[in-house]
């Protein structure tokens, strides 16, 4: 792909004595949609600072297109960000908003009004120029944060949750509309978010974080099919994780069942982690199964069903679109193909693993 | 009704015993009499010759001077320290703050004594000694009125007008200042009226010669009341009282002003 645009190299960064980053290394590439994905306190949303400019790290540099800009401050700095809170300018209209960053840039008037009204053609609110803040609703008032980021024509524009304070609907809208934007301006977007399901619909490359180490790089197809560890795989949704045995090249045993898959080179009789994702487990008849069970709850979710399903003393979480009733004895089957393995962490405590590209 | 009438009534009772003393004042200062149990008729001769009375219009100006001087710089420096401790650590906030209000806290007479004793080690008493004291006692006022507006202003403004290029200071002018200035206002306003109300700390403070209103006040009714102290006090109470109006009414004016604009565009 592209070039580097920026290198994190070996940052670390600790608030009152407690480390939140660790020799982080990381790089974002021209043009790509990289999103930084972990529970609260992973250190994502003190990456985005630091990259903003908001933060110093305490050791490490960050390069800008080979540049060195850890010490630049914000105003300094070629990339605009879209915060949490949309922080607009409250006593100011939406077109003083959006023509902030211009205006210090000493732009001229005709340049400010046509780049208004092309920004806010580009969010869908056109004639919103005299608007007050406080009228807006929050995914208008968090467009026209975007608008005021973008007009700045930044090469790299961050996004720290900007849909967390929306409602599902417009949450969703708002993710298509940040993929079009991407794609009309070509530009590196650096998006910070805990939602796994907005990640893996917007991003080209997902970057999933805990306790400040970055648990695995890729991209969304590689991140859900293939997680590198049990953290990724229960964060990237709910997955059954069980502890299983890997016997030989493509046969594992897990809950005293023998079952083939396709992994090989982890050795002989090794213990592994096995992932078997909820949609992956098929419900058949007792005797074609390779082990039997008793569904023990059943949920509605629109698309597909819930259910929980107790065999070889294991709750399977399971999603089907057939319904079977709570009760039901039913055999548990799983091609090959997707059964997942995994290397077990190497500390029991703590399951994060660096990852040195 | 009965009820509402006699609500009203107690309400009454309340801000006439509040009120009382001050309406005799102000009915005394326009008595063309010397004693005060006789009513001889409508004057303004006691403004007249309060006007023209030396003592009287030195300590005046003095209190002027004193005034504006102590409150814009104590509006400034409290300003400053507001913004200082807001940027600060839950902590040591509880602690700075803790420390800036002692003098809010503490009973005038005490610091009133306590700061003359500082100064005589090192300097003469005087205005700038009276000067130091008011800016002092204000600051806590203008830090207690600033800080929930710097506290309500969300922080990520700030950082939002650094990512779009402004400078720190361009930043604060733009996005913090227009925030805070209701407050900044207030303060100003609350440090004038503490400063022309004091009357115990400027006494312990002051040098022989130098005389604030208060102060003067005090010493003229040592030797026996004048009416033009009357008419003196009237003018006083009124001062404070639209300023105290002038610091309450204007912010609110302009919020339903800001709130009727918004209605419009909408």
């Amino acid at each position: 792909m592209s070039k580097h645009l920026i290198d994190f190299i070996d940052i670390s960064k600790s608030y009152d004595g407690s480390l939140v980053l660790d020799e982080l290394n990381l790089y974002i590439r021209e043009n790509e949609f990289l999103t930084l994905l972990g529970p609260s306190g992973c250190g994502k949303t003190t990456t985005l600072r630091l990259l903003g400019g908001f933060e110093t790290p305490d050791q490490g540099r960050i390069l800008f297109d080979g540049e060195d800009i850890t010490n630049l401050p914000a105003n300094e700095r070629k990339l605009n960000t879209v915060f949490q809170k949309y922080s607009l300018f409250p006593h100011m209209s939406i077109a003083e908003n959006i023509a902030f960053g211009l205006k210090i840039s000493k732009k001229s008037k005709a340049y400010i009004n046509d780049k208004i009204k092309y920004a806010l053609k580009l969010v869908n609110l056109d004639g919103f120029e005299n608007r007050s803040v406080d009228s807006l609703s929050g995914g208008q008032q968090q467009r026209i944060a975007i608008a005021r980021a973008i007009v700045n024509e930044p090469k790299v524009l961050l996004l720290d949750e900007p849909l967390g304070a929306l409602d599902l609907k417009l949450r969703q809208n708002m993710q298509y509309e940040l993929m079009r934007l991407k794609e009309e301006l070509g530009i590196t977007f650096v998006y910070v978010t805990h939602d796994q399901e907005e990640a893996l619909t917007m991003s080209d490359t997902i970057v999933v974080m805990n306790q400040g180490y970055i648990q695995q790089i890729g991209t969304p197809e590689m991140i859900y099919n293939e997680p590198e560890n049990a953290f990724v795989a229960d964060f990237i949704g709910h997955s059954n994780i069980i502890d299983g045995v890997m016997l030989d090249d493509r046969l594992v045993e897990i809950l005293g069942v023998k079952m083939p898959c396709v992994d090989e080179g982890f050795g002989k009789n090794k213990p592994v982690d096995v992932v078997i994702r909820p949609e992956d487990v098929e419900l058949v008849d007792p005797a074609d199964g390779y082990m039997e069970g008793d569904v023990t709850s059943l949920i509605f979710k629109g698309v597909h069903y819930e259910l929980d399903v107790m065999a070889n003393g294991y709750e399977w979480l399971v999603h089907t679109t057939k319904h079977v009733p709570v009760g039901t004895h039913v055999g548990i089957r799983v091609t090959p193909f997707n059964i997942q393995i995994m290397h077990k962490p190497e500390s029991s405590d703590e399951k994060a693993v660096e990852i040195d590209e | 009704m009965v009820k509402k009438c006699a609500s009203r009534l107690y309400m009454f009772l309340i801000f006439l015993f509040l009120y009382l003393p001050i309406i005799v004042l102000i009915i005394l200062s326009f008595n063309n009499s010397k004693t005060r149990v006789v009513w001889g008729g409508f004057t303004l001769d006691w403004y007249k010759s309060c006007f023209q009375d030396e003592k009287i219009m030195s300590a005046f100006l003095t209190t002027i001077q004193i005034t504006f001087l102590s409150a814009i710089l104590s509006t400034l420096i409290g300003t400053l320290a507001a913004i200082g401790i807001s940027a600060m650590k839950k902590r040591q906030q509880t602690i700075y703050l803790g420390a800036t209000n002692i003098p809010l806290l503490n009973a005038d007479i005490v610091t009133g004594i306590s700061m003359m004793l500082l100064f005589v080690k090192f300097m003469d008493l005087g205005f700038v000694t009276v000067l130091v004291a008011h800016i002092t006692f204000s600051i806590p006022y203008v830090i207690l009125n600033v800080l929930p507006k710097l506290k309500a202003c969300n922080r990520s403004t700030y950082e939002a007008a650094l990512d779009l290029g402004a400078s720190p200071l361009y930043a604060f002018y733009k996005v913090t200042w227009p925030e805070i200035r209701p407050g900044v206002f207030s303060g100003f306003m609350m440090a004038i009226t503490m400063s022309l109300d004091d009357f115990s700390i400027t006494y312990f403070t002051k040098g022989p010669g130098v005389n604030t209103l208060s102060t003067m006040l005090y010493t003229e009714l040592k030797k026996g009341i004048k009416p033009e102290l009357y008419a003196l006090s009237t003018i006083l109470f009124f001062a404070v009282l639209f300023i105290l109006l002038l610091g309450n009414v204007l912010p609110q004016k302009k919020a339903q002003r800001a709130l009727s604009k918004q209605q419009k565009d909408l």
